[in-house]
């Protein structure tokens, strides 16, 4: 299982849960799993987050492989100049 | 330089040698946006707002039409409705920043084009478009468009992040949070706690290159432009959007480019010059004037920034609350986001609550300015940690010791960090010479420290060998703080050839292979590790036709400086010169291509030393010494490097002591140009040392961390922190112009 932290942000639409600890292998399949458990999520999280998986930041990361036991932060989008 | 890894002994990376755009630049040969000149090319003039916000009553091109020389005129309505075909929100907001279509939303904002023979004739026809306004009430500042009963700019802007959603739309677009820990629990454990309220200004990034593109649009509906940018597939996916056509319809060729600094990420002339290329059947120039680059490009936001900190008496941080507001301009997309999570990154703090808002206002839309939202935060913050450390009385640099982020600290935005080299540069400065250099009367020295995430992305590498052994490289990443010569330098320890036998090329659209903006700090991580994967495939590549060749395994060949060798010395080396010559008998020309999105970013540091001299009578600050300690991962061309660590800096002292946005009470900008929104010059500044960190980052080939923005992020509080030091005055307002600091000096004295 990965954990999954949410920000503060975030914690609006997990009923003020900071961290759960969710199944999957991608973080497309953790994603659905988060929209199981906090309905909405999913949608939001797809649209406007990058992924940070154990420190290392990913966009466009659906297809990204999580490892058990993985860190899984999600992420405002932010802009480089 | 400063090296905190053993040197590797590499042969070409971290080596100086002349750069491959050099001739052409101080010859003259180098063609930027306003170069080209085609057969019966027009040129064009844009028609611009006079207004900060007002409804379009009307708009009546006839006259404009029938003056002599025009050949086209178009308006909003010749551009598709994307809100209408079900657009993405942040799409529609792209097209109508680039044509108005009922609504101007700030002065400069386009509301119609023309195109005709000379210049002068568009500059006329633009004159002679009549538009009927019905002027708004508008709003120029955070503090104006929070206001309850804000005139709106748009009114079905409901603000995200809050829950519940708000009934009743305003100026925020959207709020951001992050919180840690107990912030009463923390206060209550500090010894000392600083709370302050700063501004800033909107700042322009200054590139002395005006926007300019050129198109030549095909009756098939097909279009070649030419523009200065940051990024042609960007230019070529946002006009493509725009105009609503297929991206593969439109190809750009990149042209050089004389800054962008993050401005030129963003589109603004190429969509008008393509349909006044349709329109007209010939093609068509656009340039601005630096007028209209002040006015409708750029710039970064204008903030306000609340912070409260508090630490014990041997330094230790324990709480922080930061609330700040960004000026997104006519849309929403200030960079509060990265503000937000940038703000106290630099620490291990336990305790903090950020909070931001994203908030329109009658202003240029603001667009990306190196670690955009990073900089104004870091000058309240930097501050801060500035008072603190008096207060306590411990040295500045050892109080940012002390709450360093290290490698598994779980930044303040959530991640833990990997390996960075924060502590390497708050040490460099430290132990430089600078740090102890004797000040004079009215002199005083501050610290500040900043951070910046650096980016990846996507990025395509093709390279070429030629017939005499000598190699092409190809990418798509426009180069404007010397990629070509990283690419390059890159290249030439992978195949084991000279720098001088390769040229890096940055192709057009239809050329290479898809490449993201340069932008973010990427292109030497990103695009790099493209160049370096086509290389070792290249290499591969000349290992098996030297076993083929030798008729033996493959496994008995190796690549070794620029030479296939046996691995018994079984056979005389082959050189890729040897193997150039001969590969219609090994398989036919050898080259490889490279994709990929960037794996394995590495986070960027910076610590700042800034010594000034305050004259007291004039409240004039000078800067008289400035070091800057970057970590780099690994320096590939430390003259660009230097280059990007001085530039950084000096955008940042413009914008602490010069620079800023000045608009009259009708929301009209009173300065732009050069003479009247200054920006320093040689002369104004002393020689920016530097001392380049380097701490390798894991995840990339060499190391590389990306280097282009984070210098920008220290400078403000540097410059305010050696304020105070010299005559003990604490500046909260950007910038800290004469009239400030001597206003700041004499309150003080009352």
């Amino acid at each position: 299982m990965a954990r999954v932290h949410f920000s503060a942000g975030l914690r609006e639409l997990t009923g003020g849960q900071a961290e759960v600890d969710v199944e999957g292998s991608t973080v497309r399949r953790i994603v659905a799993e988060l929209d199981e458990m906090f309905p909405g999520i999913g949608e939001r999280l797809s649209e406007a987050s990058s992924v940070a998986i154990d420190g290392e930041i990913f966009t466009d990361a659906e297809l990204e492989p999580v490892e058990e036991n993985a860190e899984v932060h999600f992420l405002d989008i932010f802009q480089g100049g | 330089m400063a090296i905190t890894e053993e040197n590797p002994g590499y042969k070409w990376v971290g080596t100086r040698p002349i750069r491959p755009d050099g001739l052409e630049k101080v010859t003259g040969k180098a063609r930027f946006g306003a170069d080209l000149a085609l057969p019966g090319m027009l040129h064009g003039k844009v028609v611009r707002s006079p207004h900060a916000h007002a409804q379009i009553v009307s708009i009546d091109t006839s006259a404009a039409e029938a003056m002599p020389g025009v050949k086209a005129v178009i308006t909003g309505a010749d551009f598709p409705d994307l809100a209408a075909n079900g657009a993405h929100a942040g799409d529609i907001d792209v097209a109508t920043n680039t044509i108005a279509r009922d609504k101007v939303l700030y002065e400069g904002h386009v509301v119609a084009a023309v195109a005709a023979i000379t210049r002068e004739q568009a500059e006329a026809a633009a004159k002679a478009v009549e538009i009927t306004y019905e002027v708004l009430p508008h709003v120029l500042t955070v503090d104006e468009a929070m206001a309850d009963g804000a005139p709106l700019l748009h009114d079905g802007m409901i603000t995200k992040g809050v829950d519940p959603a708000p009934e009743d739309p305003s100026n925020i677009a959207s709020k951001i949070l992050h919180e840690r820990g107990d912030l009463d629990q923390g206060f209550g454990e500090a010894d000392s706690v600083v709370e302050r309220e700063f501004t800033t200004k909107p700042v322009h990034q200054g590139y002395i290159e005006p926007h300019a593109a050129v198109a030549d649009a095909n009756s098939d509906g097909r279009a070649n432009l030419w523009c200065s940018s940051q990024g042609h597939f960007q230019m070529r996916a946002y006009t493509a959007t725009v105009l609503g056509v297929s991206p593969g319809n439109i190809k750009v060729t990149a042209a050089e480019i004389g800054g962008g600094f993050g401005g030129k990420t963003v589109i603004y002339l190429e969509p008008l010059a393509v349909r006044l290329s349709q329109r007209a059947g010939r093609p068509v120039k656009l340039v601005m004037d630096r007028d209209e680059v002040f006015r409708a490009t750029g710039p970064t936001s204008g903030t306000r920034i609340k912070v409260k900190m508090g630490a014990t008496k041997d330094g230790k941080m324990t709480a922080a609350e930061v609330w700040m507001a960004y000026e997104a301009g006519a849309y929403a997309g200030s960079p509060v986001g990265a503000a937000g999570m940038t703000a106290i990154a630099c620490y291990d703090i336990p305790n903090f609550v950020v909070e931001g808002y994203d908030v329109v206002c009658n202003k240029p839309r603001v667009a990306a300015y190196r670690a955009p939202g990073a900089p104004m935060a870091a000058f309240a913050v930097e501050s801060v940690v500035d008072e603190l450390a008096r207060n306590l009385e411990i040295d500045p640099i050892d109080i940012r010791l002390a709450n360093a982020a290290v490698e598994g600290t779980q930044a303040s935005y959530g991640p833990k960090f990997p390996r960075i080299g924060f502590v390497e540069t708050l040490e460099a400065i430290k132990d430089h010479p600078n740090y102890s250099e004797e000040l004079g009367p009215n002199q005083g020295r501050g610290v500040s420290a900043g951070f910046w995430f650096n980016a990846g992305m996507m990025s395509s590498a093709t390279v070429h060998i030629n017939e005499n052994g000598t190699a092409t490289v190809v990418t798509g990443s426009p180069d404007i703080g010397g990629s070509r010569q990283s690419m390059a330098l890159m290249a030439a320890e992978e195949l084991g050839i000279p720098y001088e036998s390769i040229k890096p090329v940055v192709a057009d659209t239809e050329t290479v292979g898809f490449n993201d903006v340069t932008g973010g700090s990427r292109v030497t991580l990103a695009t790099g590790a493209a160049v370096v994967d086509a290389c070792r495939l290249v290499v591969e590549d000349l290992r098996s036709r030297a076993a083929k060749t030798w008729d033996v395994e493959l496994d008995q060949v190796e690549w070794v400086e620029g030479q296939a060798q046996h691995i018994d010395g079984a056979q005389p080396p082959l050189s890729l010169g040897d193997l150039a010559k001969k590969s219609g008998r090994t398989g036919g020309p050898i080259s490889a291509n490279a994709s990929l999105n960037s794996r394995g970013v590495g986070a960027g540091f910076s610590t700042q030393l800034c010594d000034v001299e305050v004259d007291p009578e004039t409240g004039v600050t000078r800067v008289i010494r400035y070091l800057t300690a970057q970590d780099a991962g690994r320096a590939i061309s430390p003259d660009y490097v230097e280059g990007q660590m001085q530039g950084g800096v000096v955008q940042g002292i413009g914008w602490a002591l010069n620079e800023e946005y000045i608009h009259d009470s009708d929301g009209v900008m009173e300065n732009p140009s050069f003479l009247d929104y200054r920006i320093p010059v040689a002369s104004d500044l002393p020689m920016i040392d530097c001392s380049i960190v380097e701490v390798p980052n894991p995840a990339h080939p060499y190391g590389v961390r990306g280097v282009g923005e984070v210098g920008i992020v220290p400078p403000m509080a540097a410059v305010g922190n050696a304020i105070n030091d010299a005559v003990d005055v604490r500046m909260t307002e950007l910038p800290m112009s004469p009239i400030k600091v001597l206003e700041a000096i004499t309150d003080q004295s009352d």
